[in-house]
This record gives C-alpha cells, structure tokens and sequence, in this order.
C-alpha cells in the first residue's frame, strides 16, 4: 500500500518542486483479490482543465437543479411547469412538447441519439463524458471540494485522517458530513421535482404532506449521493460502469487521450542538473508524482493508457505547473492521439527529445474530420432530423375504433341491421374541442348515439375534454335492402369544428350471409 | 477470526499449503489436503443475519405447521384474511353508489350519467353469472332465448317492464305475479286442419313483408281473422295484453323459415324464464334492469 508521509526538505527536487510520496492504487506489485478501497486524497490542481472542470460543474449542476422550476404557460387546462413527468396523467412535458405514451418513441430515439453523441465525444476527445460531464464525477468533485474547504488539501486532509478522534476530529468531521447531507438531499429533492409542480411538492415536502413515493425516493437518492460521491468515488468508475470496458472499441489512433509522452520525459530523474553535469542523459519527468497526486483516480498516468484513466486532465494541469516551475516546455503529459505520439516518440529517436518538443503543437480541428467521427455524426444528425420531422408533422387529434364483436349484428324489428361501436377520440391538445363524427362509404346509414332516440342522420357531435381521450358507443344500420353480404368496409371520419384537422379509421359493418 | 473458524485447536502445528502459503486443514487423505480458508466477514454476517431474521420472523408470521394446522404468529397474518379485507374495501367502495342505486327509481338511475354507468358495470356482471346461460354472453340468445339487444319486447322493453321480467320471470310456476301467455296448440289439439295452417301460415308470412303464395294467403287471411286476430291483432301487430308476439316484423323469436311458423302453429313452444326476484337483491336487478335497457334496444318510459 502507499506510504503517506510529509515532503521532506532532501525529496525536493531542483527549482524548488514538491515531491509527493505517493503510489498509483494500482501499481504494478503483487495486491490480493480482496484488499479493501485504498484511501485516496486528491491534491487541488490549477490550470486550464480544472477551470474548465469548474465551468462544466456549474452548468450541469445549474441545469439539474434549476430546470424543474423553469415555468411555461399553457393555458388552464395544463400544468405550468416547463419539464414535467406526469406520471398519473400519463404525459411528459418538455416546453412546448407534450409527448403521450404511445409516442414514447421518441424519448428512445433522443437515447439513441445520447447514445451516439457519447460514441463520438469519445472517438473525438476520448472519455470526455467521464472525466467532465458523468454525474459521478461531478459530484465526487463537488464533494472533494466541501472536504477541502473544511478539512483542508491533500496533506492536511491525510494527517486528519490517521489522527485519533478528538474534538477537533469530530467537528470537522460532523461538518464535512452535513453539508454533503445537504447536498445529497437537494439532489434527491431535485429528482422528485421532475415529476410533480416543484412549487406545490417543495411545499408539501417540508410541511410533511407528501406522498409516501416522494420521500422515498428522496432518500434513496439521497443515500446514493452520499455513498457514492462520498466514499465509494472511483471504486464506481473503476468496478460499476461499463464505460472503461467498452472504451476500447470506440477509440482509436486519432482519438485525444490524455498521454504521458515518455519519449520526452524518460528516462526520469530527481536529479537532473546533477546528471546533466555528469554529462548523463535524463528526460523531462522530474518524477515529483505530481500528477499522481491531483488523480482523483489515484493512478499513474505515466504507467500509460489504463481502464481508470477517466481523462479529466488534472494531471496535464499538474505536470505543466511543475514544467514551469523547471523551466521546461509544457506538455509532459498532455491530449494527444496515438498517431501523433508514434510520430513524436519516432522523431524523438532518431533526431533527439528536444527537437521532438519543439514540434509539440497544441489540438488541432482538422483531425476530428475523420470518417468514423462522420458517420457517428451522420448516424446522430439522420436520427435527430427524423425525429424532428415525425414531431412537427404529428396528429393531435387521434381517433380509436373498437367494434363490438359479441353480438357482430343485432337484426332489428323493421329487419334493419345494427352494428355497435365504441369509438375513441383523442384530443392531445391542452384545449376543449368540439369534434363531428360521421360516416363515409355506408350510404343510407343511420349514426346515433347509445342511449338515444334513434333518429335518422349520419353525424354526431362531440366536447371532448383537454388532454384527454373521448370514449363513446355508437349505432351504426342499415335498412334491409342497403345491408350486403357479409362483410363492408366503411371510414369513420372525425372532424375538428374549428380547425382543419381530421381524422379517420376504418372499420368494417357486420351483417348476416346472405 | 480465522483462528475460531480453522479445524485446528492451536495446540497442533500449523500445515502450510506451499503454493498458496494457507493453512490447511491437516487432515489428508490420499494425499490431497484441503485449504482451511476462513469464511468471508461479508458472507459470516449475513449469514447471522438472516438467523437473527428467522427467529424473529417464526415469532410474528405464521411458520410452524402443526397437524392440522400452523401456529399462527403474533401478527395474525394470512393471505386468507388478506382476501377477507380486500373483499370488505371492495364492498365498502361500493357501498355508496349502491345505496343511491337502492334508493332511487330506475329512470332518475339512468338520468344520472356516473352512476348509470356504474349501475352498468354492475348489471353486466351480474348478466355474466346468471343470464349468459340462456341469453347468450352478448345477450343475443338464439333460438327460443330471446336477443336482449334488439327493439321487440314481447312483455315491454321500459326500466320497469324489463325490472318486472326479471323479478317475476316467465311463465315461472312458482311465482304468483309471473308474467303467462299461452297460444293454443292449432294443430296438436285438432283445432285447424293441416290445409288451414298452411295457409295462415302463408298469410302470416305476407304480413311480415316477405314473399309468400298469394292464392294460400288469401284463404289464410280468413282463417287468420276468425283464430289469430284476437291476440295478434288484425294486421299482425300483437298485443302486450295477451302476451302475443308481433307477426309483421323481422323477429321470430322459434325461427323464421316457413317450417319454423308451421311448427309453431302446429305445437306452439312457450318459453320459461326463472323469476330472479327470490335469488337476487333488489339492487342486483336494477342494475340488471339498467344494463338490458342500455343494450340498444330499451324503450323510453310511458310518461316521456
């Protein structure tokens, strides 16, 4: 396991950097099977990527909390909310979307489409999604960041750590947990406002008044949040997510990784200017496990590409402050592709590592246009035009025709035919409707309602409610010498009153062999 | 722990596996040995766990059986009594609609749309268990059971006409107010010729509106008019009083073929049906009465 110890004044190495007496978690010695979760106590890093880091959380984090209670009119009959899961209506509401649950479709086209944007952030920039944007990470880091405004950085954090409980222990402790607490329950109660007017359930919660499911899942998110951003951390990274163990088919030799380039840093050494003195060859690396120390992983990056490599590029923010401070160039360890560092390491061999530094150039565009990166664009974009297209020329007025089938056909006194029907109108607006059933392809048929006065005439009239679906029985006969053989098949046609859309369904008339 | 848990004392000398560097066991038999591994702490709890769980759970929940029966737990629970509440809250549930369905009369029952459709639910439940033997699961009957779907009433087709049919049956002996008709049997009894009924027959038949041999109808139609006019009525329209069906129509309640009318006039079927009023409740045939009436054919009351 890792020796923790304090920095000591003779493990500085030249130019005043910080050497940190630290093991990657899986460093390459015997460890049993079942040796439980090493601690780890990620440094705070400084740099272009932890600014980013920063940027990301607060607009991920912004949108998870702040959406449910984003507001949008819809009239009187319709929930306000702009994003709502109305599971008791059976209706998700995303601004001026409505979507029913036959059109569920396409909820799974949009995860097909996050499923294919994933594939190529990843072919792009490799495990963007994880090391930026996967809600393990963001909240682990957020975490991370209450334990060090409390407890303080790394060696702080550690000495706390192995110190018996004492007052002072407990405090810093109790508090560490009761904001995670906080945070854990607002991400819980963020969850729930999904699913319900997030004014009226934030109310009903605190006051005690909700239901039994809300608090439920409240806590269960709650427990999730604080045990896994708050102690099992990378063990769900490393042991619980498929993504490192599919990683490797969607990346390739121009995808961006974050790379140790070893042609430039090895081999390494504390004691450059001494070795350079003696005329030996030493590479950029001052082996000052700097980027060891900021990995929230607790990996090595220069042991090279790994499964808990998460690309967060803390370590690229690490090593480059320590290059200043050494007086090197930048980008030890830095986003690279596996064609440009075989092509650097093959420089570095037969014309030596400076020059090979000197041609280290920073990300450029032209390489993310690449066939595989085309296709998974074109494979997203197909999706989503599709997908548009469906939604913007879909009905909202839907019609159901449910014949009866037990009788087929009931002869009536005056030896007419008589066929009953139940008939579903669907009005997906969030309005009243008046709507005209009638019938096309019968002639001289009768339409009344079930439960009327039969009367001569072939429409009906209908209110149907907002959001909601219409359900009626109706009569359809024929007189004696209208009704044919067998079978006819006939339209159900039914008519917006006050707008242009309509509607209609076949169905088929009963009547005996003749 | 793996002390407590090894095969061995303490006071033997530990066998080391070599390739492994475990303790075994120290017993071998034929040269093989056997790893003496303590059980995992993870696994070891649970397993506590779940004796701890049993014990507790034997106490509360029914478990032992006994000869025949089982002791019954503290909590007194069964999936029977289960049952028992389930059937109460269903029946709780419902207690209020079937009390305004009790109370009120069968036209304000249908005029009321929420409770109407209730009353229907529970009528076509009812239909399901007692009625769908005779008239047929979609009440269409078939042959001597009337078709409940359709517009002809024999003994009338309003909520209370039909409310009565169903409490006092047809032709049911044992009750006093059950509703009786009776044609004569013409033939049977000797009480027309063989060439008589063929030609009321034939008349009949050019009364309902269909094709028929105009020379035996016109004979018909006087023998019509001295036997049959005085039930049927003199164009055939029949008549609730008597009980006597209506011959013009599209509906033969014992077939419509020319054998079928013979038949009927030769040795006339009466049809039976069970009064309901001694099995069921009052409310279980009003629900009835609603749910027939909804069928399609139901007639609207007397006063409307």
């Amino acid at each position: 396991m890792s020796e923790i110890t304090e920095p000591r004044a003779s493990d500085t190495a030249p130019g005043g950097v910080e050497r940190f007496d630290v093991e990657a978690v899986n460093a390459h010695r015997s460890q049993s099977l079942y040796a439980p979760r090493v601690k780890i106590f990620p440094k705070r890093a400084q740099g272009f990527y932890r600014r980013l880091k920063w940027i990301v959380m607060a607009i991920t984090l912004g949108i998870y909390w702040i959406t449910p209670w984003l507001r949008w009119d819809r009239g009187a009959y319709a929930p306000d909310q702009a994003v709502l899961v109305d599971l008791a209506n059976r209706r998700f509401y995303f601004f001026f979307i409505e979507i029913w649950p036959q059109e569920f479709f396409y909820v799974a086209g949009l995860l097909i489409m996050a499923g294919l944007g994933l594939f190529l952030v990843t072919t792009a920039l490799g495990r963007a999604w994880c090391g930026y944007t996967c809600p393990q990470t963001v909240w682990t880091d957020l975490y991370i960041w209450v334990e060090r405004l409390i407890e303080g950085d790394r060696n702080a954090r550690m000495r706390l750590d192995r110190a018996p409980w004492s007052a002072d222990k407990v405090t810093k402790r109790a508090a560490v947990w009761s904001l995670w607490l906080v945070i854990a329950i607002a991400t819980g109660g963020a969850w729930v406002f999904y699913f319900a007017d997030a004014p009226m359930l934030a109310v009903d919660l605190v006051t005690g008044e909700a239901a039994p499911v809300a608090y439920i899942t409240v806590a269960i998110l709650t427990a999730t949040t604080f045990i896994f951003a708050g102690f099992m951390r990378e063990q769900v990274c490393t042991y619980m997510c498929p993504w490192p163990r599919i990683q490797g088919a969607m990346l390739d030799e121009d995808s961006l990784l974050v790379t140790y380039n070893d042609w430039r840093g090895e081999p390494r050494s504390r004691h450059r200017k001494r070795a350079e003195a003696h005329d030996l060859d030493v590479g950029d690396c001052v082996d000052c496990n700097a980027c060891v120390a900021v990995c929230p992983m607790g990996i090595d990056i220069r042991d090279g590409a790994q499964l808990e490599c998460i690309t967060c590029a803390l370590c690229i923010d690490a090593c480059d402050g320590v290059m200043d401070k050494a007086g090197h160039r930048r980008g030890l360890i830095s986003y690279t592709t596996l064609k440009d560092y075989n092509a650097k390491a093959a420089l570095a061999a037969a014309h030596g590592r400076a020059v090979a530094t000197a041609a280290q150039s920073g990300i450029r565009l032209a390489r993310f246009l690449r066939p595989r990166t085309l296709i998974y664009l074109g494979l997203w974009a197909a999706i989503g035009l599709v997908m548009l297209g469906l939604l913007v020329t879909r009905d909202r007025l839907d019609l159901n025709v449910l014949p009866d089938r037990n009788p087929l056909y009931v002869t009536l006194a005056d030896g007419s035919i008589r066929n009953g029907y139940t008939i579903k109108v669907l009005n997906m607006t969030p309005a009243p409707r008046a709507v005209g059933l009638s019938l096309e392809g019968l002639d001289e048929a009768d339409l009344w309602l079930a439960g009327t006065e039969h009367r001569d005439g072939s429409s009906l009239r209908f209110e149907v409610a907002p959001d909601a679906v219409g359900e009626y029985q109706v009569f359809v006969s024929l007189p004696p010498h209208a009704a044919a053989d067998g079978i006819t098949g006939f339209d159900f046609v039914v008519r917006d009153l006050a707008g242009p859309e309509t509607t209609r369904e076949t169905s088929d008339f009963y009547g005996p062999e003749k | 722990m793996s002390e407590a848990q090894s095969g061995n004392t303490g006071s033997e000398p530990r066998h080391l596996d070599e390739p492994t560097g475990q303790p075994t066991t120290g017993h071998v038999w034929d040269g093989i040995t056997e790893l003496d591994r303590p059980l995992p702490r993870w696994w070891l709890w649970t397993f506590y766990a779940t004796i701890a769980f049993s014990v507790v759970y034997m106490v509360l929940y029914p478990s032992i059986p006994l000869v025949d029966n089982a002791t019954r737990g503290l909590f007194g629970y069964s999936t029977r009594g289960e049952v028992h509440e389930r059937l109460d809250e269903a029946r709780a549930a419902k207690s209020g609609n079937l009390g305004r369905i009790a109370a009120m009369d069968l036209e304000a029952i249908r005029a009321d749309d929420g409770l109407a459709r209730f009353a229907r639910a529970g009528g076509e439940s009812a239909f399901k268990v007692n009625c769908v033997q005779c008239h047929g699961t979609g009440a269409a009957g078939s042959r001597g059971y009337p078709n409940l779907n359709d517009d002809e009433w024999l003994w009338g087709g309003t909520l209370d006409d039909i409310r009565t049919s169903i409490m006092h049956g047809i032709r049911f002996d044992a009750d006093d107010e059950t509703r009786i008709s009776g044609m004569p049997a013409f033939g049977a009894d000797g009480l027309l010729a063989r060439e008589g009924i063929r030609a009321v027959a034939e008349h009949v038949i050019r009364l309902a509106g269909r094709e028929a041999d105009r020379e035996l109808a016109a004979e018909g139609a006087q023998v019509y008019a001295d036997n049959c006019a005085a039930c049927h009525g003199d164009d055939g329209s029949g008549s609730r009083e008597f009980g006597a069906p209506a011959l013009n129509d599209a509906i033969w309640l014992y077939g419509s073929t020319r054998e079928d009318i013979l038949a009927q006039i030769y040795r006339p079927s009466h049809g039976v049906m069970p009064a309901w009023g001694g099995r069921l409740d009052e409310t279980t045939v009003k629900q009835l009465a609603i749910y027939v009436h909804a069928l399609g054919g139901g007639e609207a009351a007397a006063n409307d």
